[in-house]
């Protein structure tokens, strides 16, 4: 393994303190240096430094806005860098187009997912590259080697000729992830893999790493959970405002705090608010033995004002099939939805919403966002309406209402006029949950809020949904970090394979408690029920 | 660039936004629509060539300034017919929709309201039923893609098909004469020297513009159109918004139907012919995104100007109906290669073209 150039690479890039990891001796596979992209009004990357090892897990750490994303597209082809090199291999190169990265040997899962959804998952994952004879697809091969890398991911259950359209958020990560491993490559990008996964599914994914490092490939591995990056990273680089500030650090042994100033350029405690004293409220939302066939069965459950309500559970467990359904988005089989003890219309998001409801969706992208509008008129989507007068919109006070809730969510930039869309990700995120703080909610349903958030944003998130409980509104939040869950709500829900199995205050249940419950189910396969 | 001395322990704390960057006050995306401003001022552009071209191809007829004041006139009463369906057409577009069936609505609307009964409660009986027949069967096309999940494609070319077979039938496959003398007057009356047709069309275009963009109602159409799931989540009623909107495409089609019957004083079941192309190529060139989303009224004016003019560019150098309808698809086709380039994939089209409805 011991390639003849590796160790003058390793020392013409050993800078003071930026240690590597384990000296492993591998070659330099990507270099960038200087490297600037600007878009009009904003600096993205402002002179970015950035070393590849073949082998490595490399991981990019930056705030919402940091450049990482656009870094990473700079790399396969989407932008094209204002200026700087791009080094692939030893030579200097510049795609002009995602394919040619790909030929080239780099492979990307975007943060967004960009699955065409009205293909089927096979024909998604060779999308550009489908297998051919005599100029036609061969479907069948098509198909089956879907599903072996699938099953190589541990998904064999997605059926590869369903339509991607059918499938929740997870189940398309997994078909992104697919897609890039559907070509040989020599470095794998990956943009927050892990935000839609839920616990098991990231050991799975860290598994299929470990296995790809092992042959020699690199992996760009981006997330703003820091556990991940020291079980999985070798190497981290950080960014700042669109500049490497920090290079090569190792991700096992570099403190928390250092990564965290170097990010954020000051100390950010990664705490929840204090939770007040428990207080009997009225009941506020009361769902009753609500069915949906495949998705959840019998779930009865009820949410105080002033509650936060957290529901754990794997994805798949059937929980945001489940507040959808409280929110009128799917129609239920059986069972009642009551707001404030009226009943509302299945299947009917009109009525939850003119009865005080709101939800955050799963999927800001395509559930959630207009991408070309306005930041404000994406806040205001579900208010503008009350804000009108005669059915004249107000922009005027559209726009004051949405700084107000911009700047308390660190939006970045603060320009609530920008298309929703130039946005990072992290940032439209604050733009899905700032929607429903802006009118008077009486229940917030929340569906990973802070999907893709950073470590100081999330903090500003938690505040501003306790806020929003000790004000009387009742929420209930599904997330797939046991650790959010526990820290943000009174009390905790388990749902496993479509059923609550447990219920508890959560100062009375910890993290390993949950993760068991969550688990049970599929630490249990094959044995007899 | 690297590390180095600790950059972040000792920085100050900075709270809000970020430094403030490179770019100045002026920044593009600024305006409420920067780009669409940037569009219809290169559609001013071409507009303003296609008459340089005029100008040169006909040096002489452009001396004459009386001539030209009178083709200015005769452009824009080409103009105003189509333009008032291609305001209604608009909207059905933003919403995510497509409305095949506005030129068969015309005729509906038009032969509905000269039949000799309707002609005998006057001008405001005719107008009215022009009105009322449009908007009813917009109204039709609506529920048939909103409640009974029809693509719009199918459900407006069927209904193309029908209204037309329905106005020949009421007409008898004949002629209809008006003999209503206000009907008559509105097409060849002029105010201030400009004909009253213009005056229509440019208040319907004024309450296009005003419904698009200072109405929830024209709030709601972007929504529904460029994101109907988002809609639908976000609390709006998404199938009744699409249904209100081909409902808005059929009242244009009537108040057209009227400025028509006026300019032939008289109607039949052929009238309006292909006018559904001639509305969703000015839409089209006029910057509407054909998935949905996004356009501008200024934009689709702009768009039937600029055929309009192309067409009397062709009268006044008597050149052929063909040479014109070839360069007119030439450049249909051409706007949307630059929409697509710029904007989304041919995919992403055709996973749109219908209406997101989970159970
Ligand atoms: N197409 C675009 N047009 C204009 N500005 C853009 C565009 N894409 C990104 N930006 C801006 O560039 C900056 C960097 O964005 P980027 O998406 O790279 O951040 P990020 O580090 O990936 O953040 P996150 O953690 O939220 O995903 C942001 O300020 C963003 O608003
Ligand atoms: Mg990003």
């Amino acid at each position: 393994m011991t390639g003849p150039g590796a160790g003058g690479a390793a020392s013409r890039n050993e800078k003071g303190e930026a240690v590597m990891a384990d000296d492993k001796d591998h070659e330099v596979v990507l270099r960038l240096t200087d490297l600037v992209k600007t878009f009009p009004g904003v600096r993205a990357l402002d002179g970015v430094q950035l070393e590849v090892r073949a082998g490595e897990v490399h991981c990019l750490l930056g705030q919402n806005g940091a450049g990482k994303s656009t870094l990473i597209k700079v790399l396969s082809g989407v932008h094209r860098p204002d200026s700087g090199t791009v080094e692939w291999l030893g030579e200097p190169v510049a795609f002009s187009n995602p394919q040619a990265a790909m030929k080239a040997g780099i492979a990307t899962i975007y943060q967004e997912l960009d699955l065409v959804d009205d293909l089927t998952v096979a024909e998604n994952v060779f999308l550009g590259h489908e297998p051919r004879r005599l100029g036609f697809i061969r479907r069948g091969a098509m198909a089956d080697r879907t599903r072996d890398i699938l099953g190589s991911l541990g998904h064999e259950e997605i059926p590869a000729r369903r339509m991607v359209h059918a499938l929740q958020a997870a189940g398309k990560q997994v078909v992104s992830m697919a897609r890039a491993l559907s070509q040989e490559a020599r470095l794998l990008i990956m943009d927050e893999p892990s935000a839609v996964l839920a616990h098991d599914e990231v050991e799975n994914l860290f598994r299929i790493i470990r296995r790809l490092t092992a042959r020699g490939i690199a992996v760009i591995y981006i997330s703003h959970r820091l556990d991940e990056i020291r079980e999985i990273g070798d190497r981290v680089t950080v960014l700042k405002d669109g500049r490497t500030t920090a290079s090569n650090l190792s991700a096992a042994q570099t403190p928390t705090s250092e990564l965290v100033s170097r990010m954020t350029g000051r100390t950010i405690e990664y705490v929840f608010p204090p939770r007040p004293e428990p207080v009997a409220r009225e009941e506020l939302l009361r769902v009753r033995d609500l069915s949906r066939a495949g998705e959840f069965r019998d779930v009865s459950l009820s949410v105080a004002a002033g509650e936060i309500v957290g529901i754990a559970g794997l994805v798949g467990s059937g929980r945001s099939e489940l507040l959808e359904t409280i929110y009128g988005a799917r129609r239920p089989d059986t069972g009642t939805v009551e707001l404030a003890g009226k009943a509302l219309r299945p299947g009917s998001v009109g009525s939850a919403v003119r009865a005080g409801m709101g939800m955050a969706p799963e999927e800001r992208k395509s559930q959630a966002l207009l991408l070309g509008e306005p930041i404000y008129r994406n806040m205001t989507l579900a208010t503008f309406t009350g804000l009108a007068r005669l059915g004249f919109t107000n922009a005027r006070r559209e726009r004051a209402e949405s700084d107000r809730i911009a700047g308390s969510l660190d939006l970045r930039p603060l320009d609530v006029r920008r298309p929703v869309g130039t946005l990072s990700g992290g940032n439209q995120q604050k733009v899905v949950v700032g929607r429903w703080l802006l009118g008077d909610t009486r229940l917030l349903l929340l569906d990973e809020p802070t999907r893709g958030v950073d470590v100081g944003a999330r903090a500003e998130l938690y505040r501003v949904i306790r806020g929003l409980a000790a004000e009387g509104v009742g929420v209930l939040l599904v997330s797939s970090e046991v650790p959010e869950v526990l820290g943000l709500s009174d009390r905790v829900l388990v749902m496993r394979e479509g059923r609550v199995v447990h219920e508890a205050p959560s100062t009375e249940i910890d993290e390993d408690t949950v993760l068991d419950l969550v688990m049970a189910g599929s630490l249990m396969e094959g044995a007899p029920a | 660039m690297t590390l180095s001395e600790g950059t972040g322990l000792k920085a100050p704390a900075q709270p809000g936004p970020e430094p403030a960057l490179p770019g100045g006050r002026k920044r593009p995306w600024a305006g409420e629509s920067g780009e669409s401003v940037t569009r219809n001022l290169v559609l001013v552009g071409v507009l303003a060539a296609l008459i340089v071209i005029g100008a040169i191809t006909q040096p002489e007829l452009y001396g004459n300034s009386t001539w030209v004041w009178t083709n200015v006139l005769s452009i824009l009463q080409l103009a105003s017919v189509v333009g008032v369906v291609t305001v209604g057409m608009t909207f059905v577009i933003i919403g995510g929709g497509i409305d095949l069936s506005v030129g068969a609505i015309v005729a509906l609307a038009g032969v509905w309201s000269t039949t000799l009964a309707t002609q005998s409660y006057g001008a405001a009986g005719m107008i009215f039923t022009a009105i009322v027949v449009g908007v009813a069967v917009g109204l039709v096309n609506g529920v048939l893609i909103s409640y009974g999940r029809l693509v719009p494609f199918i459900a407006t070319l069927a209904m193309l098909v029908a209204a037309r077979g329905l106005a020949a039938a009421i007409s008898g496959k004949q002629t209809q004469i008006s003999s209503n003398t206000f009907i008559n007057g509105i097409a060849s009356t002029k105010i201030l020297g400009i004909p009253v047709l213009v005056y229509i069309l440019g208040a319907v275009a004024v309450a296009g513009w005003i419904l698009l963009n200072r109405t929830t109602f024209g709030r709601r159409t972007v929504a529904v159109g460029g994101n109907p799931e988002a809609a639908r989540l976000a609390g709006i009623n998404v199938k009744r918004h699409t249904m209100f909107l081909y409902g808005l495409s059929g009242l244009c089609c009537g108040i057209a139907a009227v400025m028509l019957t006026s300019q032939a004083t008289s109607a039949q079941a052929a009238m309006g012919n292909l006018y559904e192309l001639d509305a969703i190529a000015a839409a089209i060139i006029g910057g509407t995104l054909l998935s949905g989303g996004r356009g501008t009224i200024v934009g689709s004016i702009l768009g039937v100007l600029i055929f309009a003019t192309i067409t009397n560019l062709f009268a006044i150098n008597g050149l052929s109906t063909e040479a014109q309808n070839m360069v007119k698809g030439g450049i249909i086709v051409a706007a949307v290669l630059v929409q697509q380039f710029r904007f989304k994939s041919v995919t992403q089209f055709f996973a749109r073209n219908r209406i997101t409805s989970s159970t």
